[in-house]
């Protein structure tokens, strides 16, 4: 049994459905919500790693590294944000962010 | 080659696993700590391509910091969790349904690459180490460096606007907190910073 490309596409496949999945489910509760976009980018990345090995061509690790990085920068950001609201309201419910409409 | 299946088949089923207990965990304590374990094996499968150095890289970056912070952002934040978690049930079959419709697509499409497709001819399996004289690390730093060198610094400014930004939507000036203000320290002169006081015997200086 010869693990091919079509495996480690099909898992993270999988990966990216529960992120997906994930944040349909818990849709009020935003720090699962920035934990599902991890999963997702985590799929991402292994799809990247996977063509990048089964081509034999590094330039897709490279371009997983630079995911990770903006992965990185957006669940700081993200976590920022989500202090600074808990600071103005007290709770973090996503339905409770609408005083900026109209 | 067994034992690569075999190393292979457990990852990624700990991996899936772990990342269905991340959406469906209870407490979000216990998704960060089911997200650190999808992370390991994610990084497990990463060495399994051949890819050492963003195998460690993702435990470091991940593990290390990311899935660090959001540890502490969920044990500093006093929520009520019970209620968030409200309409779990109520959401559950659309996100099944686009769930179901998601995968069905994404299977449809790997398949179509993997039999028909730009990877239909490539009949060489999944090389560890990319048949490359150079190991992983060196290779990557070969390209990363040459090539995509400015791309790396863009990266770099990400990542510094990025913790800016952290650090400005955080930082909050508390009213009666005593702080350093060092230009007043540096403009400090002998003339006024010493009084001269000319205190009478056995009485000393009274503020």
């Amino acid at each position: 049994m010869i693990i091919g490309l079509a495996h480690y596409l099909a898992v993270a496949a999988i990966l990216f459905t529960i992120g997906v999945f994930g944040i349909f489910v818990n849709r009020k509760n935003i720090i699962v919500i920035l934990m599902s976009i991890e999963l997702i980018l985590l799929a991402v990345n292994i799809n990247l790693v996977a063509f990048s090995a089964y081509l034999g061509n590094v330039t897709g690790q490279i371009f997983a590294m630079f995911v990770l990085t903006v992965a990185a920068a957006e669940a700081a950001v993200g976590l920022a944000i989500l202090v600074t609201f808990f600071r103005n309201r007290g709770d973090i419910s996503v339905d409770d962010a609408s005083m900026m409409k109209g | 080659m067994a034992l690569q299946a075999i190393a292979f088949y457990v990852m990624a089923a700990v991996t899936v696993i772990a990342g269905f207990c991340v959406v469906s965990a209870r407490n979000p304590v216990h998704s960060v700590l089911w997200l650190i374990l999808t992370f390991f094996s994610a990084a497990g499968l990463f060495v399994l391509m051949g890819a050492e150095f963003l195998a460690m890289l993702l435990v470091v970056v991940y593990v290390g910091a990311v899935a660090v912070l959001f540890l502490f952002v969920v044990m500093m934040l006093d929520v009520d969790f019970a209620a968030l978690r409200q309409g779990f049930a109520q959401y559950m079959p659309l996100g099944l349904l686009i769930a179901v419709f998601l995968a069905a697509e994404m299977v449809l499409v790997a398949s179509t690459v993997a039999t028909k497709g730009a990877a239909a001819h490539n009949d060489t399996p999944m090389a560890s180490g990319f048949g490359m004289d150079a190991p992983n690390a060196e290779a990557i730093g070969r390209v990363l460096y040459t090539d995509y060198v400015y791309f790396f610094q863009a990266s770099g400014l990400v990542l510094l606007v990025a913790m800016i930004g952290a650090i400005v939507l955080t930082l909050r000036h508390k009213p009666g907190v005593r702080r350093q203000v060092v230009m007043d320290q540096v403009l400090r002169s002998p003339k006024t910073g010493m009084k001269i006081a000319n205190p009478k015997p056995g009485e000393g200086i009274g503020e």
